[in-house]
């Protein structure tokens, strides 16, 4: 892929609530100069990236399967109607509903495992791993163990 | 004050059970507590269920160290304003969360300085005891390591 101008780079940057979200407001700095837009699943967040796209989700775990296909249907209509070229998250279902919807409209995915993870990936990491185009754990020893990469963590 | 807190998911009643019991023998030591959708109400400090991230900031940054479940958004966002904290993993085995992933985070963040951890309920009031005693830590930055934001902004700009 040839580098293009930044400002030209659509990236959906997409986490669940709680410290999946801190996180990856952690990383906007990587994101700057792009459009970037926000998903997540607690409407109060928008306080937190002022000015952006910001877009809500329902929100659900794996204990919910119903609340999950909502949320998974509404993520869909964003991922098509926002047409990103990149696709991070740091978890856990909005990210891997993300990922994968990502992935059918050619964009490029990363998934960067959250540092709760301090021996393994999580759950969902491990479901989207086939999926993403890259993998990261903020662990050197669990990126080791599990043959993805390690660069850096939010801490 | 001391700020307790177990995030907006899930209830975590052992450790909201253990500091209000030591509350009720230390009348003289503030607290507030936010103790997500419980049925247990505390009977020897102030709490809510839920709170707004807004006052969340306001109660950490508030507070003179945090007493929490070990979810990474009460730990970082008590790194951030330089607060030390006392944490207690949440047990799956105890539908307490979904997997034993807060036991590791807290086992590897231990020896960070401002970190203290509780394995579990029996261990929180020797701890509570303590919490004066807790470094304060260096407010850490705002943002993820050079590392990781120089990773993602190649990977922002090749796809790769």
């Amino acid at each position: 892929m040839t580098l293009e101008n930044r400002s030209d780079r659509r990236i959906l940057a997409a986490a669940s609530g709680g410290g999946h979200w801190v996180q990856l407001m952690r990383l906007r700095p990587a994101f700057e100069g792009a459009r970037v837009t926000y998903v997540t699943v607690r409407p109060t967040y928008a306080e937190d990236v002022p000015g952006e796209d910001f877009r809500v989700v329902p929100d659900a775990t794996l204990w919910n399967k119903f609340r999950l296909l909502l949320m998974a249907a509404k993520m869909f209509w964003i991922v098509i109607s926002v047409r990103p070229d990149v696709v991070i998250s740091t978890g856990a279902a909005p990210g891997y509903f993300a990922i994968r919807f990502g992935k059918w409209i050619g964009a490029k995915t990363c998934w960067v495992d959250s540092i709760a993870n301090a021996e393994q990936l999580s759950m969902s990491g491990n479901q989207i791993r086939a999926h993403a185009t890259i993998v990261l754990s903020q662990w050197p020893h669990v990126a080791e163990a599990e043959g993805v990469e390690h660069a850096g963590s939010v801490l | 004050m001391i700020f307790v807190t177990v995030g907006y998911q899930m209830a975590f009643d052992r450790l909201i059970e253990a500091v209000d019991l030591w509350a009720g023998a230390h009348p003289d030591t503030a607290l507030f507590a936010q103790i997500g959708p419980s049925e247990f109400e505390p009977a020897n400090m102030p709490y809510t269920e839920f709170m707004e991230p807004s006052e969340f900031k306001e109660r950490v940054e508030g507070c003179s160290v945090l007493v929490a479940h070990a979810g990474m958004g009460s730990i970082l966002t008590a790194l951030q304003y330089g607060k030390p904290i006392l944490v207690m993993p949440r047990h799956a085995a105890r539908n307490e969360t979904r997997n034993d992933h807060q036991i590791a985070t807290s086992k590897q963040l231990a020896t960070r300085p401002g970190i203290e951890v509780a394995m579990d309920e029996s261990e929180i009031a020797k701890k509570l005891d303590h919490l004066a005693n807790l470094e304060r830590p260096p407010k850490i930055s705002t943002t993820a390591s050079p590392e990781l934001i120089e990773r993602l902004k190649r990977f922002v700009d090749t796809g790769r």
